[in-house]
């Protein structure tokens, strides 16, 4: 049976250990997931963060690595701080838009009670 | 006369600090601990790549987002700053929630202070504005909901560390 070099291997051309730390998250049939974190990070960095992590966080890990990186590939200035800014901005809007509702509110409330005293009022005219 | 305090970066490589020094600008040598975390989680030789690639009035931005990023990731070294969009995206739903059921509030205290039609049957006119209400509560709704571009990817994700309950309000994006 051959083994399979894992995609991290076959980039760094060199022979996949059976306890490769890379291979059960760049598998082989997505070279272009192990090229974009390595671009941004570095074989040997991403290869420290995971050794330093529990195997049973590897995975998540590596996950959220590869989306930082893609992310820092298609906006090279901002990365995924573009999409957090984006989302605080997003966050402050709909809080600034759910106060002046729940302002309306109190204010139709307390002129609904006004209108019937008003009505009341008219009628003695 | 004296030379020049070499940079943070050129003092943590321990190399001398040429003029046109990539990091200089950006890396004073009064924060060493700046450039410590972006090398620690990139790496200098990424991070210098990544900067000569970008004009350079942009690479002051791009320097604040990677420091961001890497203390996002050092902090929560399993979710990194994917934790703290995990936790907006919540937020920012809970709220648009809560929005909704504000504003189909309004509607039915509208619709209660209407005055009656005369010409109407009760029957009809309850059907009539229920339908109404319906109508523009699920319009409200949908308006309502200004859901971001921003594709959920991560809706399930939490924070692998308790530090990061409420990552952002304790530091400013940019330095």
């Amino acid at each position: 049976m051959v083994n399979v070099r894992c995609a991290t291997c076959k980039y760094l051309r060199r022979r996949c250990p059976s306890d490769c730390i890379f291979s059960p998250y760049f598998p082989s049939n997505n070279p272009q997931r192990f090229e974009s974190v390595h671009r941004i990070y570095g074989a040997s960095n991403v290869a420290k963060m995971l050794e330093q992590l529990p195997s049973s966080l590897r995975p998540q890990a590596a996950e959220t690595l590869c989306y930082e990186a893609e992310s820092r590939i298609q906006d090279p200035v901002y990365g995924c701080a573009a999409i957090i800014f984006q989302l605080q901005q997003q966050l402050h809007n709909t809080e600034c838009e759910l106060a002046k509702t729940r302002a309306e509110i109190a204010i139709i409330r307390s002129n609904g009670h006004g209108q019937e005293s008003d009505i009341y009022s008219a009628d003695e005219y | 006369m004296g030379g020049t305090s070499p940079c943070a970066s050129c003092k943590l490589l321990r190399r001398r600090c040429a003029k046109d020094c990539i990091f200089a600008p950006y890396f004073p040598s009064d924060d060493p601990h700046k450039f410590a975390i972006v090398h620690k989680v990139f790496g200098a030789s990424n991070v210098s790549k990544m900067l000569q690639e970008l004009p350079i009035h942009q690479r002051g931005d791009a320097v604040s987002s990677l420091v961001y990023e890497a203390n996002a990731r050092v902090r929560d070294p399993v979710y990194g700053c994917v934790g703290a969009i995990s936790f907006l995206q919540n937020q920012v739903s809970n709220l648009q929630m809560q929005l909704a059921v504000a504003q189909a509030e309004i509607l039915c205290i509208q619709m209660q202070q209407e005055p009656v039609a005369a010409t109407l049957p009760a029957s009809q006119m309850l059907d009539h504005h229920q339908y109404q209400d319906h109508d523009q509560k699920s319009l409200l709704l949908s308006n309502s909901h200004d859901f971001n571009n921003i594709p959920q990817y991560f809706s399930s994700f939490g924070s692998s560390s308790n530090v990061i309950q409420d990552p952002l309000k304790r530091e400013s994006l940019w330095t």
